[in-house]
């Protein structure tokens, strides 16, 4: 409730030197993942630190160490120059970090007063909560944020987006936070909720917070951000006051590096148009969208999260329809309303998520591979088992899959295994086109490069390829030509000829060169 | 892995019901004479042949809980259709149950496809509708022995090969389930989309329309039921079969059915309608109360429940864990 008075400028100064948080030497490995490496971060009072890096880049690590929630193999952490372990979320919340996600978790059946509240509710003398107490302090702290026009009774259902990151900026207030993580914050927000935000984080400073603030965005981070740290692959590779380091500086940070695993040499032998989307548009999700794909060719398509590229690949395979445009695949023009219509028609989609959306654990592997084929593999209505093992045979023989049956659950199989048989399930429906959504997310160094390998073995049977990417050096090393998408529309398609790394991620972004 | 589980389980079942006819066959070995075993299969054939149905909706990750009312109602209607028309042939009676059955589950089945309401939503609501339309077309009376005719009693109670017809229609109903689950796309599209339906979506595989398709099984056997079940008990009342439904989800769990959905065996299914029949069976001959057979199926429900559990745990979840941490 009360905020440290600096009023006085000279304490102002010094309290901006000494940073309120400091992290240094922190390392988190998961198995088979290096998420974070000798990693610093410093956070001041009244200063805001923009968190900058690609996906993948350690940045939702960071912030789950901070707020208590996974424990850092490796590291110190100093809060007001006090070394500090946060073995809980509960920890950290009383060592007064907070965190603000972009899909607010607080509670939509619950009041406003009562989200602010919830954990330290004021309690009259029975022990029991103070209702009257706890409306008065609700609007008291709204009232200082500027935030009066919030009625503390409202349930919290009945708010948008940018009114709820109102509330979860209040509840901090209330338990005088004084580090406050914004991840992401304007994801969901409209142009003018974001200067809403904007206000809001001007007074934390005000206040003397240290605020964190995470956005893929280069123009909101330089409106509201006084430092910035950029992370890469689990390090820390720069930091320093945004106001000396130019937009192209940081996208350097971002992207160089040393090659970490050599790409496939291929010598693509590209034939004639077989895919062409013209003009493709859906109500919400992307707009005009129009490419064209060869015959043998990978097409890239790197955008950050939310630039439309998933939601695009799945009306093209028929998962999601589309409200204007055409596809043509060869000659014939098709319009996929099931994955069924587009399997059949050549087209597959395979999902990003292997576990969730890939293998279906609980049946054998055979099963698995012929799911999307059972037409294929029966006769007269009855599917015939010895077609269904040879189809499964046949492919994962040719992904070299390590198993001693195939009426194996596939559940008991390693990770890079399950993706062989994910493949093979896709590759059984002889498809023409091929979409692979993040295909090497999540998975080691090792499997990658054979991910890798085998994507160029298919382009040199005559597939065609497209791949959806977040990551520099895949879409780099891997694509003949990259469509750029942000938010849901093309930015440009490129010729993979001497492109550099930072041109795709200032299209992406949105910076002008 | 599940799987194998699952059939070991299976293998446990059919071991514990070799040990309770055992076990009373100590102390009264008529109960384990081939005749007594077959009165008390016969007795169980309705209850096998609905789990079976229950057992489709089951592994799509639903419940039925009308199942009991739609045979009822069909029952209702079919025995009516009889005291009216005594001339229609059985075969064309049993047709017209089997249809309006599988109309009324169709009905169910839409409801969760086309307006995403959760089944058993759906389904407590149909259990009151369906037990209200009985009451709707008799008006309240009941269809006595006196009113059906010779042939509507007689048909189940017929012997073929030494064996009795209601019990026929039990042994073709598991031979036909066990063909639709293992050997037809639609019975691995029924299996695909309980286990992972996400999944199953990408892999082309309508998800709502498997669990429609699945109501309109389970409804097709209450149908078939319904007149098995009126003519076996020479009574169609607005009461039949009335809480009926928990029996049919009872025999599926003791049987394996996971109610996660998508793990599950017809074998199992039918197990588990057996299991409650040599307990029901059981009992009275050694002289135990009937409210006893309450308690003991319940026990027996939790235990499954509990080896399901533990199944499904050993089955592994760490490729899930690994996706989450990268």
């Amino acid at each position: 409730m009360h905020s440290p008075a600096l009023d006085d400028e000279k304490s102002m100064k010094r309290a901006a030197r000494e940073p309120l948080l400091k992290l240094s030497g922190v390392s988190k490995s998961f198995p088979g993942v290096r998420a974070l490496h000798d990693v610093a971060l410093a956070l001041y009072p009244g200063q805001v630190t923009a968190l900058i890096g690609e996906n993948g880049a350690g940045k939702s690590t960071l912030v789950k160490i901070m707020t208590g929630i996974y424990q850092p193999d490796e590291g110190e952490m100093l809060i007001a120059g006090e070394t500090v372990a946060l073995p809980t979320a509960h920890a950290a919340f009383e060592k007064g970090v907070t965190a603000i996600h972009q899909e607010t978790v607080l509670f939509d059946d619950l009041s406003v007063a009562e989200n602010i509240f919830l954990g330290h509710a004021p309690r009259n003398r029975l022990g029991l909560i103070d209702w009257k107490t706890m409306r008065a302090n609700a609007r008291e702290v709204l009232g200082t944020m500027g935030a009066g026009h919030i009625d503390a009774d409202t349930p919290l259902r009945d708010l948008g987006i940018a009114n709820k990151h109102l509330v979860a900026v209040a509840r901090a207030m209330s338990i005088d936070a004084r580090i406050v993580i914004m991840d992401e914050p304007t994801a969901s927000l409209s142009a003018k909720e974001i200067e809403e935000l904007f206000l809001l984080i001007e007074f934390l400073k005000s206040q003397g917070k240290a605020i964190l603030f995470i956005s893929h965005k280069f123009e909101e981070i330089y409106r509201i951000a006084d430092r910035y740290t950029v992370f890469r692959d689990g390090e820390m590779v720069g930091e320093g006051m945004l106001a000396e380091t130019s937009q192209n500086d940081i996208v350097r940070m971002m992207v160089g590096r040393a090659v970490d695993h050599i790409f496939p040499q291929r010598e693509p032998r590209i034939g004639g148009p077989l895919l062409a989307v013209d003009g493709l548009s859906h109500p919400t999700e992307f707009e005009d969208i129009s490419f064209e794909l060869r015959e043998g060719e990978i097409l890239g398509f790197y955008g950050l999260v939310g630039a439309g590229r998933s939601e695009l690949m799945q009306a093209i395979a028929g998962m999601t329809r589309s409200s204007a445009g055409t596809i043509t695949l060869g000659n014939e023009a098709i319009a996929p309303k099931t994955a069924a219509d587009a399997i059949e028609a050549g087209i597959v989609y395979v999902p990003e998520e292997r576990g969730r959306q890939g293998v279906i654990i609980g049946l054998p592997i055979f099963q698995n591979v012929s799911l999307p084929s059972l037409r294929k593999t029966s006769k007269s209505g009855l599917l015939r088992l010895a077609e269904e093992f040879k189809l499964a045979r046949t492919y994962t023989e040719r992904l070299d899959l390590r198993a001693s049956s195939l009426s194996q659950d596939v559940g008991t199989l390693s990770g890079g295994n399950q993706q062989k048989v994910v493949i093979a399930k896709w590759l059984a429906t002889k498809p023409r086109v091929i979409i692979l959504d993040e295909p090497t997310k999540g998975i080691d160094i090792g499997s990658k490069a054979a991910v890798h390998t085998f994507m160029a073995e298919l382009v040199a049977e005559g597939l065609s390829v497209i791949m959806i990417s977040s990551e520099l050096p895949e879409i780099l090393g891997m694509s003949d030509r990259i469509v750029v998408m942000r938010e849901g529309r093309m930015v440009s398609i490129y010729d993979n000829a001497g492109l550099d790394a930072e041109t795709l991620v200032r299209a992406a972004a949105g910076i002008a060169s | 892995m599940i799987r194998i589980l699952a059939r070991q389980r299976e293998v446990w079942l059919a071991a514990a019901i070799a040990l309770m006819i055992v076990a009373v066959a100590m102390r009264f070995p008529a109960f384990a004479r081939p005749a007594n075993l077959m009165t008390v299969f016969n007795d169980y054939s309705i209850l096998i042949i609905l789990a079976l149905g229950q057992m489709v909706v089951i592994l799509t990750r639903s419940i039925d809980l009308s199942m009991a009312s739609n045979l009822a109602f069909t029952g209702m209607v079919v025995a009516m259709t009889n005291a009216a028309f005594p001339w229609v042939p059985i075969p064309v009676l049993i047709v017209m149950a089997m249809t309006i059955g599988a109309g009324l589950g169709a009905f169910n089945g839409a409801l969760v496809w086309k307006l995403g309401i959760p089944p058993i939503v759906v389904t407590l609501g149909t259990l009151t509708v369906y037990r209200g339309a009985t009451f709707v077309v008799s008006g309240g009376a009941w269809v006595n022995a006196d009113q059906m005719s010779t042939a509507f009693i007689q048909f189940q109670r017929g012997w073929f090969l030494g064996i009795p017809v209601l019990s026929w229609f039990a042994i073709v109903a598991v031979v036909a389930f066990y063909l639709l689950m293992t050997r037809t796309a639609l019975g691995r599209s029924i299996y695909a989309a309980g286990v992972n339906p996400t999944a199953s979506v990408y892999a082309g595989i309508d998800v709502g329309k498997a669990k429609f398709v699945a109501f309109c099984v389970s409804g097709m056997v209450s149908g078939l039921c319904g007149y098995l079940w009126v003519s076996r008990y020479v009574i169609a009342s607005t009461e039949v079969a009335s809480g009926y439904e928990l029996q049919i989800v009872a025999a599926c769990v003791i049987g394996g059915i996971s109610i996660a959905g998508g793990v599950g065996t017809v074998i199992g299914a039918a197990l588990g309608a057996l299991f409650l029949g040599i307990i029901g069976a059981a009992l009275p001959v050694i002289n135990v109360s009937p409210f006893w057979q309450l308690a003991i199926s319940g026990s027996a429900i939790i235990l499954a429940v509990i080896l399901n559990a533990r199944g499904q745990k050993r089955g592994g979840r760490i490729i899930l864990k690994k996706a989450e941490a990268a």
